[in-house]
């Protein structure tokens, strides 16, 4: 594999994570992460999803008109969306019903079609599939540690294997109620960031102070993702 | 009445789509750095919300759910697997004729709502939901109350983050925090004050 496709693959996971940098696709990371196996169905599709409508969406990027890019993009990845839903659907209904809503709602995930117009508009099918592979892969990891330590710590299992013994059915360990609930995500996450930050210190944003006249418009914010993933 | 009462403050509190569902969390983040704009998006989504999930309301009831074609003679016919789409594509028009509407009739409030109106498309909070909405079964008259509660509690949670993060500039914060972590941390704590409102229902 030559050094660019390399960095499309692996740029994402640590350096350039579409979650903890790019801020895009939080509401999946937040809501699913209650339980390891959740989480790991999540990124799954996901990354499935992303992988498979970015390398579509570069095959086709020469036939799409600039006009109705944004509608083309949205119908090959709902389309993509329907499928893995319908897949789900077959093979684990418990799991589906589990993850609710949030399986649709990839289809407003941000970070697919962020990955989709900001990078494999411009590049060939490959380097786009692989460029999807590893967002989809950073955005996993993320799942991945939040899922661990939640579940961890607010039910002493992973992957509903016990692993702390509760101390209901004789063991030691006491379950944090508050980690199966909402604020516990956004708290480790807030948590991760700082851990991330503090070891990449390029990442750390700087003080709002002196611009306190700056307003980051959503588009900037958008614009400056993609500005970021196209880099 | 109670029932519709109750439905309201559960939409806005309870089950508040940005603090329990994690929904628009995009959006979320990066407009709540001013209060005016947060004001604006606010506003803009709830009445996209108000509109448009009712209306894929009808379309599921009358058009995709299993058996709903019975009226025009295909009672075995299920669309279901099409709503997604559908749903999207109801969206992204009812933001197109709003944002006429408001260019036309309201010209100020046009302005002021600027890049979010078309942004809304594909915020998550609209499409969640609908999709809810779906899930739960929800009639038309309590869908219109569901629409307009989650889009008011919405409104709501970022008009809040807003307020804390202009205060926030003025203080000492370690630098890996810097910005987007301790977004996360005041988002957190917000949540963690809106539970207090799980006694309600």
């Amino acid at each position: 594999m030559d050094r660019s496709n390399r960095h499309a693959l692996l740029d994402p996971l640590i350096d350039n994570n579409p979650i903890t940098l790019q801020i895009l696709g939080l509401c999946s990371a937040l809501a699913v992460t209650t339980t390891l196996a959740t989480a790991l169905t999540m990124s799954l599709a996901l990354t499935t999803v992303l992988t498979f409508s970015s390398g579509i969406i570069s095959a086709l990027r020469r036939h799409i008109p600039r006009s109705v890019r944004l509608i083309v993009q949205i119908t090959v990845i709902s389309s993509l969306v329907v499928m893995v839903d319908e897949i789900l659907q077959a093979y684990a209904v418990e799991m589906s019903k589990r993850l609710s809503v949030f399986v649709s709602l990839i289809v407003t995930n941000c970070i697919v079609l962020g990955r989709t117009e900001g990078f494999a508009m411009q590049h060939d099918v490959k380097r786009s599939m692989l460029d999807g592979l590893g967002n989809g892969l950073g955005y996993s990891l993320v799942l991945i540690l939040v899922g661990i330590v939640r579940e961890l710590l607010g039910s002493g299992t992973l992957l509903g294997v016990s692993v702390f013994p509760l101390a209901a059915d004789g063991g030691w360990f006491q379950p944090l109620a508050l980690m199966l609930m909402p604020p516990s995500a956004f708290l480790l996450i807030g948590l991760l960031i700082w851990a991330l930050r503090t070891w990449k210190r390029a990442q750390i944003e700087p003080s709002e102070l002196p611009e306190s006249a700056l307003v980051l418009s959503e588009t900037e914010a958008v614009g400056d993702g993609l500005a970021r993933s196209v880099r | 009445m109670n029932e519709a009462l109750d439905l309201l403050l559960r939409s806005v509190f309870i089950n508040n789509l940005a603090l329990s569902f994690f929904l628009g969390m995009c959006t979320f983040l990066a407009v709540s750095k001013r209060l005016d704009t947060a004001l604006g998006v606010g506003l803009a989504i709830t009445c996209v919300q108000t509109v448009t999930v009712p209306i894929n309301n009808l379309i599921y009831a009358y058009i995709l759910a299993p058996g709903a074609l019975a009226w025009a003679g295909l009672p075995e016919l299920d669309l279901s697997f099409l709503s997604l789409i559908a749903f999207i594509g109801v969206i992204a028009a009812m933001v197109q004729i709003l944002e006429m509407l408001l260019e036309y009739r309201v010209p100020r409030l046009y302005r002021a709502l600027g890049i979010f109106l078309p942004l809304i498309t594909v915020n998550c909070a609209i499409l969640g939901g609908t999709l809810f909405m779906v899930e739960r079964a929800y009639t038309f008259t309590e869908s219109v109350i569901y629409g307009f509660g989650t889009g008011v509690g919405w409104a709501l949670a970022i008009v809040l983050l807003a307020a804390i993060r202009e205060r926030l500039k003025y203080s000492d914060i370690p630098d890996g925090l810097q910005g987007l972590g301790m977004s996360f941390m005041v988002v957190g704590l917000i949540s963690l004050g809106f539970m207090a409102f799980s006694g309600l229902g």
